[in-house]
């Protein structure tokens, strides 16, 4: 349970970063929280030949809240996000999804943009990045590019952001007027990877009737996904909405695997629970921030 | 300048107050240079992979996983382990920390390997909170929350750290 040797570099800029990057080539691992690649290295499933470690270059570590979002830069520690308020107001979901984040010691220490890079279906922030529509921007020598969530994520731990590259930030545009958010996981202990875990945002029209409804899942399916449940609730009146149609109709969206932890008939059935739950919770803040 | 790339490092850092150093390998786990490379050994290793939490130290002065953390990377930080938190009475004894009082009063630990990681991720909740405000069930679970024990329970673990929390409250 120990990595194997590599070799390390502390760059203190992003030049620097991405020159010893191309310079170490393809065995070069961007070290950033580490709380999810120490594990991968202690336990031998990865052997980067040379760690980069962003940690001590300048200017990466920036929560900067504007009207149109929340643009996270890669060294804020989800400890840090989880308690910024300007954040918050602009975008809910951030600081909803970030209390589900492992434990406090580890998010001391991860950061959010490092959690996305990772791209871990279990992870809650690739979801969140998906459900706000977001995307990163990504730093290589040739410059700077922004790549939406879309075009992000590949597969499991698989992101299509290659070579000598360092995402430098994520933005996570606002939460649009009307709207209301929850996020809700099912763990077998506080803190650990959820079994299953949904985040959803509700918009209402002017006269307080359901536009929208759409939701994203943790540890369900490869790669994050956002769900479309506009559907079943589509200008139903918001007290009245049939948001268990809409769990129902999330179950057959979802293709969620099997593994030690759950079934995916489990999985399948906890999504519409937490569909159901979620919709509520989010319509009701909606509700509230819609004039009567 | 292009960043020197080692396999090889000299680290400084203070741990306990103390100024340290120690050249390592840059694969070396924070938690085993504390153990192997500056003989503090009660920092306690488990699960090597940030799931037990028994490793737990503070990073100027936050809990983090000390096997999540290279050694070099608390280059000029300050490391405080479960050997920093009694104090010098100043009569040849030392004076315990209200968490370990808490946890000794309230029989919080049984084979004790979990127990630094317990103390150190209690102490830094206890001391980075107000200690005039109510302590919440929910506080209490999110700071144990994240270290696992195979003997207690939890039951009398949660206890000590209302205890602990009490202590800390009437000694302001």
């Amino acid at each position: 349970m120990k990595p194997s040797a590599f070799r390390y570099a502390d760059p203190r800029s992003l030049e620097e970063a991405l020159e010893v990057l191309s310079a170490e080539g393809e065995g070069a691992k961007v070290l950033a929280g580490g709380q999810s690649l120490l594990p991968l290295l202690s336990m031998r499933l990865a052997a980067p030949a040379t760690l980069v470690d962003i940690n001590r270059v300048p200017g990466l570590d920036a929560v900067e809240t504007g009207e149109g979002g929340v643009r996270v830069g890669a060294l804020v520690r989800h400890a840090r996000l989880l308690e910024d308020a300007a954040a918050a107001r602009v975008q809910p979901l951030l600081a909803r999804a970030t209390a589900n984040v492992a434990h406090p010691a580890i998010r001391n220490r991860g950061t959010t943009v490092g959690s996305i890079a990772h791209a871990d279906p279990s992870g809650e922030m690739t979801s969140v990045l998906a459900l706000t529509g977001g995307s990163v921007t990504v730093a290589t020598p040739a410059g700077v590019e922004t790549v939406g969530w879309q075009d992000l994520f590949v597969g499991p731990l698989e992101t299509s952001v290659h070579g000598p590259a360092v995402v430098t930030s994520a933005f996570f545009p606002a939460l649009p007027a009307r709207s209301g958010t929850a996020f809700a996981e099912i763990a077998r202990r506080k803190g650990d990877y959820a079994v299953c875990g949904a985040g959803v945002v509700v918009t209402l029209d002017e006269d307080r009737r359901v536009s929208a409804a759409r939701a994203a899942y943790i540890s369900v399916g490869l790669v994050p996904e956002v769900h479309d449940l506009t559907e079943a609730v589509a200008g139903q009146p918001v007290d009245t909405a049939d948001w268990a149609g809409a769990g129902a109709l999330a179950r057959t969206l979802v293709d969620p695997d099997a593994d030690i932890h759950a079934s995916a008939d489990y999985r399948r059935l906890l999504v519409g629970v937490l569909t159901e739950r979620t919709l509520i919770e989010a319509a009701a803040e909606a509700a509230g921030r819609t004039a009567a | 300048m292009t960043a020197s790339v080692d396999a090889e490092r000299t680290v400084t850092l203070t741990v306990n107050g103390v100024p340290r150093e120690a050249t390592v390998p840059v694969r070396r786990l924070l938690s085993d240079a504390l153990r192997h490379d500056l003989g503090l050994t009660g920092t306690h290793v488990g699960c090597e992979h940030g799931v037990c939490g028994a490793c737990t130290v503070l990073v100027d002065g936050a809990p983090v996983r000390s096997c999540l953390v290279l050694a070099v990377q608390v280059e000029g930080a300050e490391v405080r382990t479960v050997e920093g938190l009694a104090h010098d009475d100043h009569q040849g004894g030392q004076v315990l920390h209200p968490v370990q009082e808490a946890f000794r009063e309230c029989h919080a630990l049984q084979c004790g390997f979990c127990t630094p990681g317990f103390l150190m991720t209690i102490a830094a909740g206890l001391e980075n909170r107000d200690a005039s405000a109510e302590l919440t069930e929910e506080e209490v679970e999110e700071m144990v929350g994240g270290n696992l024990c195979r003997c207690t329970g939890y039951a009398n673990i949660k206890k000590a750290v209302r205890h602990a929390a009490a202590a800390m409250k009437d000694a302001e």
